[in-house]
């Protein structure tokens, strides 16, 4: 084992520390949320995630963007099989670790390649899609800044990441052709012995070098990555799997009922109610309808807000951004992300407590005009590639303006105020109801 | 409308003469209230007399079953309306119901439920379909023989609880030609009345909503939009108006195509 081993496992080791570190803040957010059960119907809940997250069903509805996703998915999960004999190769200094498995290993490596193409082509596309063709969803208002430069950096870093293993299997390949030692022959080369003729004129010593090079610049661009994830959109890639698992399998129509108000209005409609009862000193202090905030938002809602990647097919398919309207499902999802990680870094600031910064998500983040744009059309969550609910937050946020700040537009006042006294939205006579039959 | 009487009964009348129907009609505020919703509720219930179902309606006895005030973020409302429904419902021992909004089909189906309300709950075209599968109704005439007819799914019916067939067979039985819309079934548009937004005034935007939809529905060149939902159809045929199409497009719903294929 040589010093470059011992580099190697240390930076091995420091990646993935920091990576668990980190995603045990995103878990400790996420549980910030109140609880949920979605425990039920695991069988359904199974059938889902292979279907929706592995099987990537939903992503297809818009073609082009949908296989060319495939690609890069699969590219990345088939692709990081050879990370594993890297990670061997660094830690032991050997070279092609599973060469014995012989034709079988050429396919593998044959196979990697071809994806890898795939990927370079699929990322190269998207690159253009975002910056030069410019798709009218990467250009919402919520997408400047930051998110926009972590979309293309995402595609830039993987760019690279191909670049390099491409780079990195021509050397190779030119190096075992030569006899050089340490070298040994294996793997198949469909696409890098086409690179090849570039490096052709160095000389061994060089191509050693930009072997070894581009082996250190993919794997150690492999765990950077790894750490990007978790102040990226792009950790949906491992969050789409729990995401869609824990998605709600209930019809869309169907709104959650509230318990709380369920108590409350069973015992208003209770004829032996003591009207004038004491309230019981034991009660827990009333519960305060609908969310504020985040820490109001249940955990599937946080973790929903991690799993997004801003694709903003929900912003393209929703009815009022469509119309010119300020709501933006999509960016309902990063505002929650967003606050939910203010009050993780408040609460790190704080030795463990949450300390009162004046903010919160209604208003300083989603404004009540965004709110009340939304027709409740479920087109968002129907869209979503990974079944992201962006619909059940504008819902508990609505609840929030109107029975805890009686802040409904006026004419919704005026409509409930006919529902409670007349029982229709109008303003018509309960008596008249069946008028119509004699009409 | 002598010649065509409705017969309509009550839950009340009915159980003073101890009978008890197969379905709950419930008729729902626009069904009740909107004068051209009305013409839907009387279309369908003329479809119900034809086919001899027995049915009866609660009358001055049904309320708002609280949809608009649950969307709007009310729950209290709507918890109250819906408790107050249910105990009706349950005291006339209801079983199945059948309504022609999907605002109250989504409603009486998915939520009432869990405070105490469990019904089979169809929208009104899936029991025409059935209706007409069992050979209970027959389409008779062809007055919509060779029409374009363009189908609009309302959210609550189609996203919302997954129906998409039903009136589309509907529409495939009057012999006419189902044009669809380019975004249909899980992907069409919203109309724009949906989540309480029928009672206020849209957000500050550049369109409204209707008119998005209504050109995609004009853009199929149709002679009938049809949909299923009284607010749809509200928001559709303002959307003609606003487009003054109305002399060459109407907007009906699923039930009077059925009624009006043979001057019922």
């Amino acid at each position: 084992m040589g010093i470059a081993n011992i580099i190697f496992i240390v930076v091995l080791l420091a990646a993935v520390v920091l990576f668990a570190r980190n995603v045990g803040k995103i878990r400790r957010n996420i549980k910030l949320g109140k609880d949920v059960d979605r425990s039920d119907n695991k069988p359904e809940r199974w059938k889902t995630m292979i279907r929706v997250a592995l099987g990537q069903s939903k992503m297809v509805v818009r073609p082009v963007a949908g296989i060319m996703h495939i690609f890069i998915y699969l590219g990345f999960v088939i692709i990081n099989l050879e990370v594993l004999e890297i990670v061997i190769d660094g830690a032991l200094g050997t070279h092609r670790v599973f060469a014995f498995l012989g034709g079988f290993y050429d396919f593998l490596i044959g196979s990697f390649e071809i994806l890898a193409v795939l990927v370079l082509v699929s990322c190269i596309v998207f690159f253009a899609r975002r910056n030069l063709i410019a798709l009218k969803r990467f250009k919402n208002p919520e997408m400047k800044g930051w998110p926009s430069l972590d979309g293309n950096l995402i595609l830039i870093i993987e760019i690279l990441l191909m670049s390099a293993f491409l780079s990195m299997n021509a050397s190779d390949y030119l190096l075992q052709a030569r006899g050089v030692e340490h070298y040994t022959a294996a793997g198949a080369f469909p696409v890098s012995s086409m690179i090849a003729p570039i490096f052709s004129g160095m000389t061994d010593a060089g191509l050693v070098a930009l072997e070894r090079f581009t082996w250190w610049f993919h794997i150690v661009g492999i765990l950077a990555f790894l750490n990007y994830l978790v102040i990226s959109k792009h950790f949906h890639i491992i969050l789409a799997f729990p995401n869609t698992f824990y998605s709600n399998l209930n019809a869309k129509g169907r709104f959650t009922n509230m318990e709380a108000v369920t108590r409350e209005v069973k015992m208003m409609m209770d004829p032996n109610a003591d009207p004038y009862a004491a309230p019981d000193p034991n009660a827990p202090p009333p519960e305060q309808f609908g969310a504020k905030d985040v820490t109001d938002l249940n955990w599937v809602q946080l973790m929903n807000a991690y799993s997004c990647t801003e694709c903003g097919r929900c912003t393209s398919e929703c009815p009022a951004n469509q119309t010119g309207k300020l709501l933006s499902p999509r960016k309902i999802m990063m505002d929650v992300r967003d606050r939910v990680e203010e009050v993780g870094k408040n609460i790190d600031a704080n030795k463990g407590e949450f300390k009162e910064d004046g903010k919160s998500l209604l208003n300083d983040y989603i404004t009540p005009e965004e709110l009340w744009a939304c027709t409740s059309c479920n087109a968002c969550t129907q869209a979503c590639p990974i079944n992201i609910d962006p619909l059940s937050i504008i819902v508990d946020m609505r609840r929030y303006l109107v029975m805890e700040q009686s802040a409904a537009p006026m004419e919704l006042n005026l409509m409930m105020s006919n529902v409670e006294n007349n029982g229709a939205p109008w303003q018509f006579p309960a008596a008249d109801r069946a008028n119509w039959i004699n009409e | 409308m002598a010649e065509d009487k409705i017969i309509v009964p009550t839950m009340a009348e009915m159980t003073a003469r101890g009978e008890k129907p197969d379905v709950l009609f419930w008729v729902g505020c626009a069904g009740s209230f909107d004068d051209r919703a009305k013409k839907i509720t009387k279309a369908f219930v003329k479809l119900l007399n034809k086919a001899n179902v027995s049915f009866a309606v609660l009358g001055a006895e049904e309320s708002c079953s609280g949809d608009p005030a649950k969307r709007a973020g009310n729950e209290f409302l709507f918890q109250m309306q819906a408790v107050t429904n249910i105990e009706v419902l349950n005291a006339y021992e209801v079983n199945k119901i059948v309504t022609a909004c999907p605002h109250c089909f989504n409603t009486l189906k998915n939520e009432y439920p869990e405070l105490g309300g469990d019904y089979d709950v169809v929208h009104h075209t899936q029991l025409l379909q059935q209706l007409l599968d069992d050979g209970k109704l027959t389409i008779e005439g062809g007055n919509f023989k060779g029409k374009k007819i363009t189908f609009h799914d309302p959210c609550y019916l189609g996203r919302g609880n997954g129906v998409y067939e039903a009136p589309r067979e509907l529409i495939a039985k009057l012999d006419a030609e189902l044009v669809e819309m380019r975004r249909c079934k899980t992907r069409g548009l919203c109309c724009g009345a949906g989540g309480a937004q029928m009672f206020k005034e849209a957000e500050k935007g550049d369109k409204e909503v209707n008119i998005e939809r209504t050109e995609e529905a004009l853009e199929t060149k149709p002679n009938i939009i049809a949909t299923g939902c009284p607010f749809c159809n509200t928001m559709m045929t303002d959307g003609v108006k606003n487009k003054e199409k109305e002399g060459e497009v109407t907007v009906m719903d699923v039930a009077e195509l059925i009624a009006n294929a043979g001057d019922l």
